[in-house]
């Protein structure tokens, strides 16, 4: 891994606009801006086309021989399957609305960022094939030759693009450059170009049931290990299912959740809650993993690994799937899921809470409810005793995650549990939450550590907005929805924002929980002692 | 950006020195109807060749909160859940530029900090420059009908309600002519912008600067026979093309213009016009979880059965604990 630069030398290094046009300049593969590419292995396993051994700060590729024209027979073929797509490449005005709206293009200041230009990118080589003003008129309409150099700058600006669509929400046609760059994304995959970082856990989640490659018997260990601290903190021994028919609901969340600090927490957030109000749930080993990095790669990746929700829902015989906190995962199940694999399971029914009676007619026909919307619901109708005083040497903000804001409108939901089981807490500022919300820079299968600096740069406008809020207001604690987040916001949060602690939503609805036969409560989650509420 | 002036002003030159040596007829009647057909042919055949490729997925960008709790307020306009609210979010994007209307700057100030700033000059100039046009498009036809209805005797003069100068000067020649100045101006001078645009952004200003110009000169500085003019654009409507004498070469520029701008129409960004209606990001609810989308070209499913996880982890499977569809006696018998 490259080194790191300080904030401030990292601000001083953005770059002025250069003099040459945007087709006269090359990106710089230095190191810190490029993902490492996909295991071959991998690749064969997943019958992913055309892998072979590449990296991208070598001269050659290895492009497959007649690459030319995988990409024109892919382009194509995509145009003629998303009407998206052929209306994006079109009706773009340049009128620059978007340029300034990407967190890449803010903190790295190269133009190829502008939303619009990393478009152009793809845009200039549609014009030379598909529209004769481009064949005829060439660089003078936009258009450009597809050579091996524009495979690269789309290698380095594809996978810098986090497919957040802030851009989209200011674009007056709303064009979407979640959907350009997806596509992109799966034009190099037909070369064979794909990274480690997405392909690995497509792999293990297709093969072990989540992106960590957890079997099922560690999975089982793990969460077990969880209930031992559950129990340590509250005195409560817990047993969750695992694999059981019968069970009214599927819980399915990102695998993350299950392994790696600060998600942890969450999860065991969630497994005190469903045991607080006697929820009728099961874990599943083999759909255990919520989030999709297939979505990442191509459409029928993405279903391919979603498909599992429903065959196990199926499986065993549940009528309804609960979701757990996790941003992308979210946009493929609000958006997507119903699509690729509905209509759901034939004894799956409309989610009804077993606690409240509350229909959730939102979700009537993929039957797949947000644990934000469930616990928004239980606290609305008092059915849980809440202590927010045990959260209250924190001062909390909450980042929306970019998928359930702008790809679902999961906004409200979340504050609603947070100002129930926090006493103090505070919005950042309003250009940059809800609908305007900005990527923690990892978002897409960015969160690698081998591009530590483009995420720094992408995460400075989160990260200065959490700032703000922190020397403004005294907020020591961004709450978030998301796996990724988890992972990707404790390092964006002590660069930019020292001091700040990342947690779960569910965390700090487990810490304010007041459960049944528990005992008095010293400790966090986290097992910190709580201020205030020390051993006497 | 010179490429594209250079190309306007020649198109000018050719209409002056067409109308000047004979080819008035071809100017004033041929190419007009070629240019209708022209524009109204491609503009149906670019809708329709966007509309052959399916909506495979509903994939609105939110833009405010989901209907999901009775309790929860939501956004009914910016994230709809009906398909009235689809049709209010377009009518707002449409007549209103919602979504332009959101823009903001940003800057990097020392501290660092961040600092987003409003910004609806684009907006507002976008907006005046659409309605503008729209304007000038209805008040022309005092052109094509005749009597001339009252609205239009109407809108004329609440367009020149200022009563300056003789002939009345509108209000939206001016602001139109301010618009394409404050877009072209735009182009030139912001960074950002500059480095983006093509030719093919700054010709259809020219063009349609050009094209104002020509009418503005027309109308207030050469002051061409209008009614020689309306006797030529109601022979047109009429299909009984006629080329009255004495109307002057200003007139043919304007009308050329108008030609080269509908046959270029369709063929190039000015199709956002049509685009914009076909945008899967703002005309679908947000309703999916609801209503199911169906992808006419939904490939099979293919994935991992649970009987081929169970064959391979059965053992660590049944040693955790785990129940198991099949034991290992029942998976070993049935080989």
């Amino acid at each position: 891994m490259s080194k790191l630069p300080t904030p401030d030398k990292l601000i001083a290094t953005i770059p002025a606009f250069p003099m040459e046009g945007w087709m006269d300049t090359k990106p710089d593969f230095k190191p810190g801006t490029w993902c490492y590419p996909a295991k071959v292995d991998n690749m064969k396993a997943l019958g992913m086309p055309n892998p072979h051994e590449w990296s991208a700060d070598q001269e050659d590729w290895n492009l497959p021989e007649n690459w030319e024209e995988i990409i024109y027979e892919g382009l194509k073929a995509r145009l003629a399957k998303h009407r998206s797509l052929k209306v994006f490449m079109d009706i773009c005005v340049r009128c620059g609305a978007c340029a300034d709206k990407c967190h890449f293009f803010i903190g790295t200041g190269d133009p190829k960022n502008m939303p619009v230009l990393r478009a152009e990118l793809l845009r200039s080589v549609y014009r030379r094939d598909f529209t004769t003003a481009g064949k005829l008129l060439g660089k003078l309409a936009g258009a450009r030759k597809l050579d091996k150099d524009v495979i690269k700058e789309w290698f380095y600006y594809f996978y810098q693009c986090t497919e957040c669509r802030r851009c989209s929400l200011f674009c007056p046609y709303g064009i979407d450059t979640a959907e350009i760059t997806a596509i992109a994304r799966e034009l190099l995959h037909e070369l064979g170009l794909g990274i480690h970082w997405i392909m690995e856990p497509v792999f293990n989640c297709n093969r072990t049931g989540n992106h960590l490659g957890i079997q099922p018997h560690a999975f089982k260990e793990i969460v077990e290990f969880l209930c031992e601290d559950i129990e340590t903190v509250t005195g409560i021994k817990i047993n969750p299912p695992f694999n059981e028919k019968g069970h009214e609901i599927v819980f399915i969340t990102p695998s993350g959740d299950v392994f790696a600090d600060p998600g942890i927490y969450t999860f065991m957030g969630y497994l005190m809650l469903f045991h607080e109000i006697g929820l009728d749930y099961t874990l599943s080993t083999y759909a255990s993993e919520g989030g999709n990095f297939g979505s990442f790669t191509t459409f029928d990746m993405a279903k391919k690994l979603n498909a599992k929700m429903y065959a196990e829902a199926e499986r065993l015989g549940s009528k309804w799937i609960l979701g757990g906190e996790c941003g992308h995962m979210w946009r493929v199940v609000h958006q997507y899921m119903d699509t690729f694999n509905g209509p759901t399971p034939p004894k799956m029914e409309v989610p009804r809470s077993p606690i409240t009676g509350t229909v959730f007619k939102n979700a009537a026909s993929t039957k797949m409810v947000h644990i934000a919307e469930f616990t928004a619901d239980l606290i609305k109708h008092n059915k849980l005793r809440l202590d927010p005083s045990r959260n209250d040497h924190l001062t909390v903000t909450f980042h929306d995650s970019c998928n359930p804001a702008r790809g679902m409108g999961l906004l409200e939901e979340p504050r609603y549990v947070l100002k129930n089981v926090c006493n103090n807490y505070v919005d950042m500022p309003e250009n940059t939450i809800r609908e305007q919300t900005f990527c923690c820079g990892g978002g897409s299968g960015l969160n690698t550590d081998e591009i530590m600096e483009i995420r720094m740069r992408g995460g400075l406008p989160r990260g200065n907005a959490l700032r703000y809020v922190q020397q403004k207001h005294g907020v020591n604690t961004m709450a978030c929805i998301c796996a990724i987040d988890r992972a990707t916001l404790p390092p964006l949060a002590n660069y930019w924002a020292p001091g700040v602690t990342v947690y779960g939503t569910h965390e700090l609805v487990a810490n304010a929980l007041v459960m049944r036969g528990e005992q008095k409560r010293t400790m966090d989650l986290r097992q910190e002692e709580l201020p205030g509420m020390e051993d006497e | 950006m010179f490429i594209s002036l250079l190309a306007v002003i020649a198109l000018g030159c050719i209409a002056w020195l067409g109308a000047a040596s004979g080819f008035q007829y071809l100017i004033g009647v041929v190419l007009p109807y070629a240019a209708v057909l022209v524009f109204i042919g491609g503009f149906v055949w670019r809708m329709v060749d966007w509309a052959k490729s399916p909506v495979p997925f509903r994939i609105p960008t939110t833009g405010g909160q989901q209907k999901s709790l009775d309790w929860i307020k939501p956004a009914r306009l910016d994230s709809p859940f009906t398909t009235a609210g689809t049709v209010g979010r377009m009518l707002l994007e449409v007549l209103l530029f919602r979504s332009l209307f959101r823009n903001t700057s940003v800057e990097i100030q020392k501290g660092p900090r961040v600092v987003y700033y409003s910004a609806k000059w684009l907006w507002l100039f976008a907006l005046l420059f659409h309605y503008c046009f729209l304007l000038i498009f209805i008040r022309h036809f005092r052109f094509f009908l005749e009597p001339v209805p009252f609205a239009l005797t109407a809108i004329e003069f609440v367009d020149g309600i200022m009563q300056i100068g003789v002939p009345r000067m509108f209000m939206s020649d001016v602001l139109v002519v301010a618009a394409l100045g404050f877009l072209l101006a735009r182009r030139l001078f912001s960074e950002k912008v500059r480095y983006i645009s093509l030719a093919n952004d700054y010709f259809p200003l020219f063009l349609l600067l050009g094209l104002v110009g020509s009418g503005i000169w027309m109308r207030y500085f050469a002051k061409v026979d209008i009614a020689a003019v309306k006797v030529l654009t109601m022979g047109l409507v009429t299909m009984n093309p006629v080329l009255p004498e004495g109307i002057g070469a200003a007139f043919f520029i304007h009308i050329f213009l108008l030609s080269c701008l509908l046959a270029y129409f369709p063929f190039s960004k000015l199709m956002h016009m049509g685009g914009v209606f076909l945008s899967p990001t703002r005309n679908l609810p947000n309703n999916t979880r609801a209503v199911r989308h169906v992808n006419p070209w939904n490939p099979p499913k293919k994935y991992r059965t649970y009987a081929e996880y169970e064959d391979e982890f059965r053992e660590l499977m049944e040693e955790a604990g785990l129940p198991v569809d099949k034991t290992s006696e029942e998976a070993a018998a049935a080989e």
